[in-house]
């Protein structure tokens, strides 16, 4: 029985991300090291992201005590607002809400450097020039997308837990002290671990997607549009499906 | 015309039964030919017949079905990943989009392919061969400017000089011309034959410039029907009665 063409292609495409994550890994651990391309690409990945990152988590957490608040007010327990947003941030919305940001912004913009690259034959340009540019762009893109979204993350969710904290103070009156303590009073290695631990693959989902789409960019200037669409597409469904599978192992213990 | 005698009896690119399809597209077909230290030849073909195809082989950017192109002696398709880098040092791409790092200042694009191959080289000797390779092409002064602030005909000769910076021995210009007006064309046409009489270097050139035909080649070969249909002096083939090279120059 021959598949639809439509299954054939993903079950093609989803292959070849296979086998191209693999060469990351192959590529990744042998000499020579670009070392200043991935602290360059750390400074554009991690810090020119922190901004964005850092707004968005504000607001985030900010919203969310201000929703949560007149459920917990009916049923007398508005005191337990650190505690509840202190885990739905740490496990969940931090991790996920910041990740699928920085899928926005950097798998877009990978997928759409590199699309480009590609296409203007800067990419044939690198290796005729003697450079590996699997090494020199897709190495040092992923890993510094690996390493920085967790860095984010953790960032992000210590605004956003601020922004929680001005929240509960335009109704009540806490201080910083004693709302973090309820914070940390709920939080268990149980919600951390897990968290900390899949905000690591997020991050390794977004800079290999973004550098695949954009590696294998073709059509000209309407591929290179279309591999930013398609990256950040990708990606954003990639990290449901991490945290769905992330969910099912933490229970497990 | 370009100057026969700088050419000697050394064969540097060897091209033996050449073949390279994309699926069913056949581009090559049993391609030969030989070409000697100091020699420009141009390749000429309509466009789609393989002309880019054939450099990308030679230098490994494809890898042919068949064959062997063998450059300084050494089969480039079967070698591994550290021979084909080395001998690409002595190779030089000048690419029809002239392929400059959009994100890095003309500095930074020639220092690129240095610092690749030369680990030890300092500063002061980077510096002062970027100005040389700059000087080549009469661009010192946009040495701190990004690509994107450059006219067609700058970026050509900036992509020129980071072709040159290695001082490779052969060099290949995919339509060096192509897109430029009459004049700027005519600027790298005196381009390339001043490099060739500088750093006495050997070149494929791909074009469908007749002006840069005339102007450079020692040798053409026509690239029709994916071999090589002939090769002969401009002046052969301008007057050769063959249907098939006649509508090149008619």
């Amino acid at each position: 029985m021959r598949l639809p063409e439509d299954t054939r292609k993903f079950l093609y495409e989803t292959g070849d991300i296979a086998r191209f994550s693999m060469r990351f890994f192959q590529e990744a651990f042998h000499p020579r090291y670009e070392v200043r391309e991935f602290i360059h690409q750390c400074f554009v990945i991690g810090y020119q992201s922190l901004p964005l990152v850092a707004l968005t988590a504000f607001i985030m957490g900010f919203v969310l005590t201000m929703q949560l608040r007149p459920s917990l007010v009916s049923y007398g327990v508005e005191s337990m607002i650190p505690s509840m947003v202190g885990v739905a941030i740490v496990r969940e919305i931090g991790p996920v809400i910041t990740s699928l940001i920085f899928a926005g912004k950097i798998g877009s913009s990978i997928g759409a450097e590199l699309g480009s690259m590609k296409v203007t034959e800067q990419i044939d340009a690198m290796e005729v020039s003697g450079t590996n540019p699997f090494k020199f762009l897709v190495v040092t893109r992923t890993m510094a997308a690996t390493l920085m979204l967790p860095v984010l993350i953790i960032l992000g969710d210590a605004i956003s837990l601020y922004g929680s904290y001005l929240g509960v103070n335009i109704w009540d009156t806490t201080t910083m002290t004693l709302f973090f303590s309820q914070v940390f009073e709920f939080l268990t290695y149980i919600d951390l671990i897990p968290a900390f631990t899949k905000s690591f693959f997020f991050g390794f989902a977004v800079g290999i997607i973004g550098c695949y789409k954009g590696y294998h960019s073709e059509k000209g200037t309407e591929g290179v549009g279309s591999s930013a669409n398609s990256a950040v597409v990708v990606s954003s469904v990639l990290i449901f499906v991490i945290d769905l599978l992330a969910v099912q192992i933490s229970n497990l213990f | 015309m370009a100057h026969r005698k700088q050419t000697t009896d050394e064969i540097v690119v060897k091209i033996k039964g050449l073949n390279k399809a994309f699926g069913n597209h056949v581009v090559l077909k049993d391609f030969d030919m030989e070409l000697k230290r100091g020699e420009n030849r141009v390749v000429l073909g309509k466009s789609g017949s393989g002309k880019s195809v054939l450099i990308k082989c030679i230098i490994g950017l494809l890898e042919p079905d068949s064959g062997t192109i063998e450059v300084f002696g050494q089969n480039i398709p079967n070698l591994n990943h550290v021979d084909l880098d080395q001998i690409r040092v002595k190779i030089g791409f000048l690419f029809q989009s002239n392929a400059l790092y959009d994100s890095m200042t003309v500095r930074q694009n020639l220092e690129f392919p240095l610092r690749r191959h030369w680990m030890q080289v300092t500063q002061k000797e980077v510096d002062d061969l970027v100005m040389e390779a700059l000087d080549n092409v009469d661009l010192m002064h946009t040495v701190d400017m990004m690509p994107s602030e450059l006219s067609g005909g700058m970026r050509k000769r900036i992509a020129l000089a980071r072709t040159l910076i290695l001082k490779p021995e052969i060099i290949l210009y995919d339509e060096p011309t192509t897109g430029l007006d009459p004049i700027t064309s005519l600027e790298i046409i005196e381009l390339i034959n001043a490099i060739r009489a500088k750093y006495k270097t050997t070149a494929i050139i791909i074009t469908h410039d007749l002006k840069c035909v005339r102007l450079t080649a020692d040798l053409v070969t026509m690239l029709i029907d994916g071999y090589n249909y002939k090769t002969a002096t401009y002046d052969a083939l301008t007057q050769s009665e063959d249907p098939k090279i006649r509508q090149f120059f008619d």
